[in-house]
């Protein structure tokens, strides 16, 4: 159904048509990638956007509501909040980002080789993630970050740690099915070594349930992060952190300055939010394909 | 072509059982024959008759449990994963299903060049020339080679298979019901296209089916199983014609024929196909058989010549057959090239 | 005599995201009462979809958007779904092709064939169970008391395509759809199947629409064929002139396919 040529006339119409069509046809996948192209926007440009440095404070503008001069109003150390949020992107979606895909080109190559060979190397490897995955999450996490001490490497170690069994289950399983299929006889035919079976012929095949994982993993791993701060052990301050943030301002809602937990709150739940939708749309447009 | 004397392909005793809840299945039972470079021998069976796990045991997508497999003077059962991997160049598949057959990922000109990377020496343009000679010799359009399989219709899809099957040369291509999952109106195409790429190619095939029409359109020799074994073996012709083995007689008598004019089907055999799990002893059709009597139930039948016709070998007790033995203590085996 | 089925210009279409299919272009055809008509089409011909119509089986995005398919003098376009329950199952019985996903597989046949009769005629349950019990023996099930209390999965594939049609010829149906009854099933299965078929309408004395893809399956089975092609019915008319004397090119095509004639080289 072809609509060039329908519209004459009005030079931008066919643009914004081809955008709408974009729109209806993969609707979270568009606004996943809207919200999150928001936030990488505010991450790269903070310094050109952020009206404050996030970290100077100013303590006879402390605690001020949203007005003109602070948009989102100010903590208790005088820091604008707004541009404390905007820093706040860098940190979260770093961290968010480099956990998932380490995560990810740990577990997803495991679960390639659990999937397709069996046996003990196998086997040990499953046991190895039921471990993991036996204990309550957040525990783990806390406990890895105490020890090793709070630091945003450390973070990203932890979410890595603790997804790439997500991974290597969801690809193995795709795996295991994807052995039995013709086409994979057929590579053995046509004279693939096994180690190019596996790189050209299951991999690509196995992945996509895995890239639509990576997108909520990266979702949950902001809740993480945020979590982990705002219990404390997350970043330091006074560097700019949602859930850190979120935990300064909680203590304050009861007195009244709402705005100290609001906005990086929002952020959280719009950053995840953004990450969602984006999996959800992968994982329509992947599957359609396959 | 014409026949050499020793032939392409030997199976002796093929034998391949899978462990099940309590006890075996003997997927294929002490199977032999043997083919001739450029002929072709069909093997026709229903479910459970073993059929396409010998031809997985001859491409080693299966391992063996007993038995030989020569190709060209050279026992390949027991040969090691990369040995045989080398054995790829002359030894080709097509499978019965072409959608799932292709790489959904892989553009179906890759897909035809893979064996050429493998197994030849060519540049990356010569591949691609090569592959737009392939796409013209399985009367494909040359735009197609950048396509993707889903875009493709069944029969395209086939061709592209065959395609891959015949870019090294194979002297043998084992055909696993290379068009039963094809429309009706399609699959003439792709018999016409397999006999005159033999013509021209002189490969050999092994044609696995339960149609008997592709089977007589394509064989110079067919081979009928039933439960594992050989029920019977000879020129197409003569199975065909004449069959023997009351299995044969009942399989050509149910065909569901589309001329009116001619009989109605019948079913001579009566029940259904045992299930080849803890087979009994004796014949493994003795339970539907017309013509059974009280030493089927006890003796297995060998598959031996028919004494009016050497050629023409039947596994049955109420046949008129000869033991012929050769100095190895095997009987001989049938299934010699005779393509009119 | 009127005829028991009557389809009129049936047009059905399926609205995808990715444009209109056109399913059903017009299709028309009658089958009287105690005939056996095959439909003979290849995949994507509409021979599916003509059946689901019929038995108001035809889910979004697709749906009947014009025609008419009288049944013994109702139109089944215009039924309610509360109207169509009555009719499935007891004045149209239906066969199709897997017994596999036919068949519940946490259920007894026994069961399952009980629950069937009793949805629609008024029994106790030993009458229902009776009655299953005779309709097993007459497909030619044998130790049939053992039979129904198994499970689909302890049936083999004749056997149970026996059990199908069984349950299809249960409530005594006026109009049975086998939709590809054989296909599945091995070679010297079924003509045993067709045949069993046959003799079963033939008692009843109900009519059957046979759909298939095999004209090797309605020749000697069918009364008369019908040829399907993209939606449309291309040729119709007693069987043995369809296929000796086809009128139509696709028609003779088909024939020409399923009728290869003398292998080269005899």
């Amino acid at each position: 159904m072809r609509r060039e040529g329908v519209f004459r006339g009005r030079p931008g119409a066919q643009q914004l048509a081809r955008v709408r069509d974009a729109f209806n046809r993969d609707r979270s996948l568009f606004l996943g990638g809207l919200l999150l192209g928001l936030f990488l926007f505010c991450a790269i440009a903070a310094p050109l956007i952020a009206p404050y440095d996030p970290v100077t404070a100013d303590a006879s503008s402390g605690l001020l509501p949203p007005g003109a001069a602070h948009w989102f109003g100010t903590d208790q150390s005088g820091m604008d909040i707004y541009s404390r949020v905007i820093y706040g992107a860098r940190l979260d979606l770093l961290v968010a980002f480099a956990g998932t895909t380490l995560a990810f080109i740990v577990g997803v190559p495991l679960g390639v080789l659990a999937g397709f060979y069996r046996g003990l190397p196998s086997e040990a490897l499953m046991r190895v993630t039921d471990l993991i995955q036996s204990f309550p999450l957040l525990i783990i996490a806390m406990a890895f970050v105490v020890l090793t001490g709070q630091s945003a490497v450390n973070i990203i170690l932890a979410i890595a740690i603790l997804n790439a069994p997500i991974f290597l289950r969801l690809v193995r399983s795709s795996v295991l099915s994807l052995r039995e299929r013709t086409y994979v006889e057929a590579a053995i035919c046509a004279g693939n070594t096994e180690a190019r079976l596996l790189y050209r012929h299951i991999l690509p095949n196995a992945t996509s349930g895995a890239i639509a994982q990576a997108s909520v993993t990266a979702g949950w791993a902001i809740l993480l992060t945020a979590g982990l701060s705002f219990l404390g052990i997350g970043v330091q301050v006074p560097t700019p952190e949602w859930g850190s943030m979120v935990n300064v301002g909680a203590q304050l809602m009861i007195t009244g300055q709402w705005w100290v937990a609001l906005f990086p709150g929002l952020a959280i739940s719009f950053a995840v939010l953004g990450f969602n939708l984006l999996g959800d749309g992968l994982e329509t447009r992947l599957g359609n394909a396959s | 072509m014409r026949s050499s004397a020793i032939p392409l392909l030997e199976v002796r005793d093929l034998i391949k059982t899978f462990p099940a809840h309590g006890g075996v299945v003997h997927a294929v039972n002490g199977v032999s024959f043997g083919l001739e470079a450029g002929s072709t021998l069909g093997l026709v069976g229903e479910s459970g008759s073993g059929k396409t796990t010998v031809a997985r045991c001859v491409t080693r997508l299966t391992n063996v449990s007993s038995g030989q497999i020569v190709f060209d003077g050279q026992d390949i059962t027991h040969l090691d994963r990369g040995a045989f991997r080398r054995l790829r160049a002359r030894m080709q598949m097509v499978f019965q299903d072409p959608a799932d057959s292709l790489n959904p990922r892989m553009r179906v000109g890759a897909i035809v060049a893979e064996p050429l990377m493998f197994f030849t020496p060519l540049s990356k343009d010569e591949r691609l020339r090569k592959v737009r000679a392939l796409f013209a010799q399985v009367q494909l359009d040359e735009d197609l080679i950048d396509r993707y399989p889903r875009q493709l219709s069944g029969g395209q899809q086939q061709r592209v298979a065959i395609a891959r099957a015949i870019a090294t040369d194979p002297a043998l291509v084992v055909l696993d019901e290379p068009t039963s999952a094809l429309d009706v109106s399609v699959r003439r195409g792709i018999v016409d296209l397999l006999r005159s790429l033999q013509e021209r190619l002189g490969m050999a095939y092994l044609l696995i089916s339960h149609d008997l029409t592709t089977v007589e359109w394509m064989s110079g020799s067919i081979a009928v199983m039933y439960l594992g074994r050989v029920a019977e073996i000879g020129k197409a012709r003569d199975v065909l014609a004449e069959a023997s083995h009351p299995y044969t007689e009942g399989l050509l008598a149910s065909r569901l024929t589309a001329d009116p004019r001619l009989p109605p089907p019948e079913a001579l055999l009566v029940g259904e196909i045992p299930s080849a799990f803890n087979l009994p002893p004796g014949c493994p059709l003795h339970g539907r058989c017309p013509e059974a009597v009280e030493e089927c139930r006890l003796t297995l039948p060998v598959l031996q010549p028919l004494k009016l016709a050497p050629t023409h070998a039947v596994a049955c007790l109420r046949r008129d057959t000869v033991a012929v033995v050769t100095e190895s203590g095997r009987p001989e085996l049938i299934g010699e090239d005779q393509r009119g | 005599m009127t005829a028991l089925l009557s389809v009129e210009d049936l047009r059905t279409s399926f609205f995808t995201r990715k444009g209109v299919v056109s399913a059903l272009r017009g299709v028309s055809f009658e089958i009287g009462r105690g005939e056996i008509v095959g439909l003979v089409g290849e995949s994507g011909s509409g021979k599916s979809v003509t059946a689901a119509s019929i038995l108001g089986l035809v889910r979004p995005p697709g749906r009947i958007v014009g025609g008419r398919i009288l049944f013994d003098g109702r139109d089944l376009v215009t039924s309610s779904e509360r109207e169509m329950r009555h009719i499935r199952g007891r004045q149209i019985g239906l066969v199709l092709q897997s017994p596999r996903t036919a068949l519940n597989p946490l259920l007894s046949v026994g069961d399952q064939m009980v629950n069937i009769y009793r949805a629609h005629v008024r029994a106790s349950r030993q009458e229902a169970w009776a009655a299953c019990l005779a309709m097993l023996e007459a497909v030619g099930l044998s130790d049939v008391e053992r039979r129904a209390r198994s499970y689909p999965n302890q049936f083999s594939g004749g056997s149970a395509q026996r059990v199908l049609i069984a349950i299809a010829l249960l409530c005594n149906p006026k109009l049975l759809l086998a939709d590809e009854p054989t296909t599945a099933l091995d070679v010297t299965i079924q003509a045993q199947i067709l045949r069993l078929l046959q003799d079963s309408i033939a008692r009843t004395g109900s009519s059957a629409l046979l759909i298939t893809h095999d004209l090797g399956a309605v020749a000697h089975f069918a009364q008369r064929t019908m040829v399907m092609y993209r939606g449309e019915i291309v040729e119709q008319g007693p069987t043995l002139s369809v296929i000796t004397d086809p009128q139509h090119p696709y028609t003779a095509a088909l024939v020409a396919a399923s009728l290869p004639g003398t292998p080269p080289g005899h």
